[in-house]
């Protein structure tokens, strides 16, 4: 009975230790295989299309919180006033800032080609900025430290590779990408608990986001029908279906309710 | 000398456990689990700069060695000077559990917090300080002086019930580091701690009507109540400041305070609970079946 009981008590150790890593250790190692090359030909400037809007904000226009940034010495001191939060951002036009709008279905089964261009994410004041920004899949993201301070980089998708790494102060930028299609990626510094930020990861290059006029542009498009979705971090998502003709400019106004 | 000093480091022992069990509510309140990404150093380094996260998880850090090395004094110690074989491996056992917590806490930073991992280390965490808290009643003066043995004849047994109660309570333990690692809801959590609290006060009324003049069951008994009672207080205020604070965009230091101390009453009121079972297996005796009469008339 005691000899079970030291057995027992030692692989106790090991039934925890086969539960650990798991799913995130199987998405680090897998990475998306590149779709196959369609044959389709690019997109033709003769009839491409253009959808252009503005992200619309109704109701009472919601409290910004402020941001404590007392226990770290080096953010707080780069604020003269406590900065707030980003989370719903009004702008002075009743427009919302920071929403992102992709097209979320209707374009051809094709591959589009990844900019080689990195889209940067840096951590300036201890805020992430942009607070939401989109990029292709396999387009680099160059995230760069300006801050007197440590930070680390904590992005948490379900679908692409978990990952979690420190970047010194004013220390050489990461870059970084996702393989696979995810909207959106939250992004947080387990160092700075109030930073976060979002990643639209698209398969296409057909989403903007709204910046201080609410307004977006998507450009460049086929013809066709497509479904647009519209998402905000608090708010929600919205669909909204349009067509396109050849050369045509279509407007497409999203509304969130708060 | 009666060996106090070992009890006395004992106690040390189980004071700094507490004081880590307290520190690594610290770490999960604040969401500072991965705000060092590499283990066995931070940052590459043995002393980070401590600042926002990395204050908490790095003395989480430092905190966890100082008790791995008064483990490794506790377990020596004992193997020095105690008689009681059963004691001396105790301490073995407290050394491998302390070297398994710190290797969980390695796995948690390395696998990025995966559920299971979080919440073994969590329970494990209350088991060690549980470990050490039983290691300190082994070496005390009192415990040596032998038990005042009090005869049982109920049903259940009070030995079988004093075992329960640890067992209810590592369930509710279990199910609350679940619901803060995001494996549960907080339902399961809840519906235990109603089960758990019933049958903590039921075994708590069932000693003290039985025996609560006895020095050691008594206060046992009325200390697990007391705990449980501080406990159940908290538990309630940690989840409605959770609640309240749930929009904010960092951890508010209300829900932080009485998360953490609920954690910590947690940890006393576990404790507790195997101070009674092992004070109710030592000083309870199961009273013997009285003999057949043969042929007696009234």
């Amino acid at each position: 009975m005691r000899t079970k009981f030291w057995y027992a008590l030692a692989l106790t150790p090991a039934l925890f230790l086969a539960g650990c890593g798991g799913s995130k250790e199987e998405a680090k190692n897998e990475e998306a295989a590149p779709p196959a090359a369609s044959s389709a030909p690019a997109v033709d400037e003769a009839t491409a299309a253009v959808v252009t809007g503005k992200v619309a904000f109704e109701g009472t226009k919601p409290m910004m919180r402020a941001i404590s940034m007392d226990a770290v010495p080096a953010c707080a001191r780069q604020h003269s006033t406590a900065p707030v939060s980003e989370e719903v951002v009004v702008n002075g036009n009743g427009t919302l800032r920071n929403v992102f709008v992709w097209v979320k279905s209707g374009l051809p089964d094709r591959q589009w080609p990844t900019p080689a261009t990195p889209v940067k994410l840096e951590q300036h004041t201890c805020i992430y900025q942009p607070h939401v920004v989109g990029v292709m899949a396999r387009q680099p993201i160059e995230i760069i430290n300006g801050d007197p301070t440590n930070h680390n980089i904590h992005p948490m998708p379900k679908d692409n590779p978990e990952w979690n790494e420190s970047q010194p102060p004013k220390g050489e930028a990461k870059t970084k990408s996702f393989p696979r299609q995810e909207v959106m990626i939250p992004v947080k510094c387990n160092v700075h608990p109030w930073m976060r930020a979002y990643i639209g990861v698209v398969s296409h290059p057909y989403f903007a986001v709204t910046g201080d006029d609410g307004s977006f542009r998507i450009a460049n498009l086929p013809p066709g029908e497509y479904t647009l979705e519209a998402w905000q971090e608090k708010l929600g998502t919205q669909d909204i279906k349009i067509k396109v003709g050849p050369k045509e400019t279509k407007t497409a106004d999203f509304t969130f309710k708060g | 000398m009666d060996n106090i000093w070992l009890h006395r480091y004992a106690i040390l022992v189980a004071v700094c456990t507490f004081l880590l069990v307290v520190a690594g509510g610290l770490v999960t309140s604040n969401d500072a689990g991965l705000s060092v990404p590499d283990w066995p150093l931070s940052y590459g380094k043995w002393m980070p700069a401590m600042e926002g996260g990395v204050f908490y998880e790095h003395g989480h850090r430092m905190i966890a060695t100082t008790v791995g090395m008064l483990t490794i004094g506790l377990m020596i110690w004992l193997w020095r000077v105690e008689k009681r074989r059963w004691l001396r491996n105790l301490g073995v056992v407290a050394l491998g559990a302390v070297v398994a917590q710190g290797v969980l806490g390695g796995l948690t930073v390395l696998f990025l917090l995966p559920k299971a991992v979080s919440i073994g280390h969590a329970c494990l965490a209350q088991l060690f300080f549980c470990l050490t808290v039983a290691i300190a009643v082994f070496t005390s003066p009192s415990w040596k002086r032998g038990p005042q043995i009090i005869e049982d004849s109920g049903w259940p047994s009070l030995q079988s019930l004093a075992v329960a109660v640890p067992v209810a309570l590592l369930a509710q333990l279990a199910l609350g580091a679940a619901f803060r690692h995001g494996a549960f809801g907080i339902i399961p959590h809840i519906v235990w701690a109603m089960v758990a609290t019933g049958l903590v006060f039921l075994v708590g009324f069932i000693v003290l009507s039985q025996c609560g003049s006895h020095p050691a069951l008594g206060k046992a008994a009325r200390g697990l109540m007391v705990a449980t009672s501080l406990q159940v207080i908290l538990g309630i205020a940690a989840y409605a400041s959770r609640i309240n604070t749930a929009d904010s965009v960092q951890p508010m230091p209300v829900m932080v305070w009485f998360t953490v101390a609920h954690v910590a009453v947690g940890a006393l009121t576990m404790a507790a609970s195997v101070v009674l079972a092992i004070q109710v297996f030592r000083n309870v005796r199961r009273e013997a079946a009285e003999p057949a009469s043969h042929g007696a008339t009234a």
